[in-house]
């Protein structure tokens, strides 16, 4: 396939922005809805206690908090992996970037809705920031949960500026097609970009600075979402590889989430020319490093735990390897490990876009599992057997729990209507970089896709 | 500045539970019904564990009396956020209601189980809500909740004693649980005092710490039945 021209991408990329149809309309109405509903069950919830979830005692957080670790993990799509791909000039990601930018952005979005809808009193999240407030009370410094509302917000900010940072030459491509109040929102939007030497050079400079220190941040994000587990004396919780663990766990599913969100793109907006099998191929092969290090990390916690033999961690270890927890267990091995290293092993299944989105499907609601059972398990078999439990998630949680992948689909869905959705001037980028262009041969070693 | 604590003899305990309806009347402790008991919504800051040793008809059958340990190391206060749970001076656990925003952390923290949810507004059935304790606040929904050792009972007593300016005496203060005891398992009192009655009880060789192995370092001192010791 011979490489677009600049007028052809401008005009297929340009293509959802300019044009709408009434598919999108019905897709917003959809989603919407569902979000709307979401929102209404929230409210539901807030007003006539925590009570009419399944939570209970002695298993205080449930499907709140499992979506919550899992979302903030979909998060590290994004911004850690097109912050590597970035680093390493693996030439292959320029029409990857974006979308996976943007799922960071919106899955941290969402992600940290969950601990405010899970407080008891939501309306008093803001006591979790440092203000001068009337109580002259800071913060608990030493709480895992204060560390969190830092760092989520850290990525935040970092995620949004090293997704904005990129659209400024689009933001002025659009401008510069656009009329009307349309295009005094891009002239906004572009920030001036008129595209001299200068400006390039100081935009590469930035998204070189950002992608250095967003990979820190991105891997400190989600040790601290494993401490709010592993600092608290709980079976099973009390492990020193939870970090790593996590953080392996994040990429994992947000390569997957990653995969899930591309292949609908390409087919709902038609870029084929521009996401190709090759790309899915190789954030497919990505998938399978992570499924064996993800699978590495499981036999590593499980094989230590069974060895340790302490009493209280058995109980758990054997709920969940072979009593009332096992059969979701077992599922959870075969989505996580069993199929991604089945049909990304095999080279004509990872392939096929089809094998890439199956494994990835798999990967997503074996991850969603992987927390649960870290959480449900260990909440309900603690210490004193006077105290064992179990948990029942009840229609609420089920609903806002659900509603959050509705949320995601309509901020994905809005987005590429705003903006496009693959970075434009990063395809076309020989042209325009000064520094001409990376290295050749680190774009033979990593895969070549443009020939 | 005294470092309270309790001693509990299981050797004496019954297993009768005035102790926790004691509790319930004496801290505003609101009652659920049956179908939120069910579902593990119950709040009892001190509960009576059964546990039956044994196949039938040779079983044991044994008493063990629970409530916040009130540990030294407690886990659930660097978790807390918002120093809604904090320890005090005198060796205190306190749940501080107004600081705290439902995160539930503690409760998860806690080994002891010993912490409870408001998952709804408080209700008393008539004419139970004629009874609420007036030293004691209420709790709004969302906040947890959590044995105090009756800190009203220690704090009145302790602003009673400055004012008749005699020094607090070992017995002065009765939680609503020792108080009701009727074999006088539960003792009170000042663990720094050597003299007190709880001092020499915890020092007893029938003594341990309830989880002692996780480094809690709790308040609470079980003496073992003589029979098992």
């Amino acid at each position: 396939m011979s490489r677009p021209s600049d007028s052809q991408i401008n005009s297929d990329l340009l293509k959802p922005l300019l044009h709408t149809s009434w598919r999108f309309y019905l897709l917003v109405a959809f989603f919407g809805a569902i979000v709307l509903f979401g929102v209404g069950t929230w409210f539901y919830q807030a007003y006539h206690g925590y009570g009419v979830t399944g939570i209970n005692w002695p298993v205080f957080w449930g499907f709140y908090i499992t979506s919550f670790v899992f979302w903030i993990g979909i998060s590290h799509a994004g911004t850690l992996i097109s912050a590597i791909l970035r680093l390493v000039q693996a030439e292959w990601r320029r029409p990857v970037t974006r979308c996976a930018e943007v799922i960071t952005v919106f899955a941290l979005m969402i992600g940290a809705l969950f601990p405010i809808m899970h407080l008891g009193r939501p309306w008093l999240f803001f006591w979790l920031a440092p203000y001068p407030s009337e109580r002259l009370l800071w913060p608990n410094f030493r709480s895992p949960l204060v560390w969190d509302f830092f760092a989520i917000n850290t990525y935040l900010t970092g995620s949004v500026l090293f997704l904005l940072l990129p659209m400024i030459p689009d933001f002025a491509v659009v401008r510069d097609k656009a009329t009307g109040l349309r295009k005094k929102i891009y002239t906004l939007l572009a920030l001036g970009w008129r595209g001299t030497p200068k400006q390039w050079h100081r935009l590469e400079t930035a998204m070189s600075i950002m992608a250095v220190v967003i990979l820190p941040v991105a891997v400190s994000v989600h040790t601290i979402v494993s401490f709010d587990f592993s600092m608290a004396p709980v079976p099973m919780w009390q492990s020193t590889i939870f970090g790593p663990y996590f953080v392996a766990g994040a990429i994992f599913s947000g390569i997957a989430g990653l995969i899930i969100a591309m292949a609908f793109l390409r087919k709902f907006l038609h870029l084929e020319t521009y996401l190709q099998p090759v790309h899915f191929e190789n954030l497919g092969k990505l998938l399978l490093v992570m499924a064996v290090l993800w699978g590495y990390f499981v036999f590593n916690e499980r094989l230590v735990t069974y060895y340790g033999n302490e009493p209280a961690e058995m109980a758990v270890f054997w709920r969940t390897q072979r009593e009332s927890f096992a059969p979701l267990y077992w599922t959870m091995v075969v989505c996580n490990f069993v199929v991604p290293l089945i049909l990304m092993g095999i080279k004509y299944t990872r392939r096929t876009i089809a094998g890439c989105v199956v494994a990835s499907l798999c990967v997503v609601a074996g991850m969603w599992l992987e927390r649960f059972l870290i959480i449900v398990p260990s909440l309900g078999h603690k210490y004193l057997p006077y105290a064992y439990g179990i948990y029942r998630p009840r229609m609420i949680e089920v609903i806002i729990a659900g509603a959050t992948f509705a949320a995601m689909t309509l901020l994905y869905v809005l987005f590429a209507k705003g903006v496009p959705i693959i970075s434009m001037w990063e395809l076309k980028t020989p042209e325009h970089e000064p520094g001409a262009g990376h290295a050749p041969d680190t774009q033979a070693s990593l895969g070549e896709v443009r020939p | 500045m005294p470092r309270w604590g309790m001693a509990a003899d299981l050797d004496r305990c019954t297993g009768c539970g005035a102790c926790v309806t004691a509790c319930h009347a004496e801290n505003n402790i609101s009652t659920v019904g049956p179908y939120q008991a069910m579902r593990g919504r119950a709040k009892h800051w001190i509960r009576v564990e059964r546990y039956w040793e044994g196949e039938f008809p040779d079983v044991k059958l044994k008493f063990r009396p629970v409530m916040c340990q009130h540990c030294g190391n407690a886990p659930c206060e660097p978790v807390c956020p918002t120093y809604a749970s904090q320890h005090t001076e005198d060796g205190l656990n306190a749940q501080v209601y107004n600081r705290c925003i439902g995160t539930r952390y503690c409760a998860n923290a806690c080994p002891y189980t010993v912490r409870f949810f408001d998952f709804f507004n408080p209700e008393w059935d008539k004419p139970l809500h004629l009874q609420l304790n007036p030293d004691v606040s209420l709790r709004e929904v969302g906040v947890m909740e959590k044995c105090t050792f009756c800190v009203q009972r220690i704090r009145g007593a302790e602003i009673q004693a400055k004012a008749d300016e005699t020094p607090l005496k070992d017995g002065d203060i009765k939680p609503a649980c020792a108080q009701s005891c009727p074999a006088q398992a539960l003792v009170f009192g000042d663990l720094d005092d050597p003299e007190s009655a709880v001092s020499r009880l915890s020092a007893s060789p029938r003594g341990s710490k309830l989880l002692e192995d996780l480094g809690t370092q709790p308040a609470v001192t079980y003496l073992s039945r003589q029979s098992e010791s």
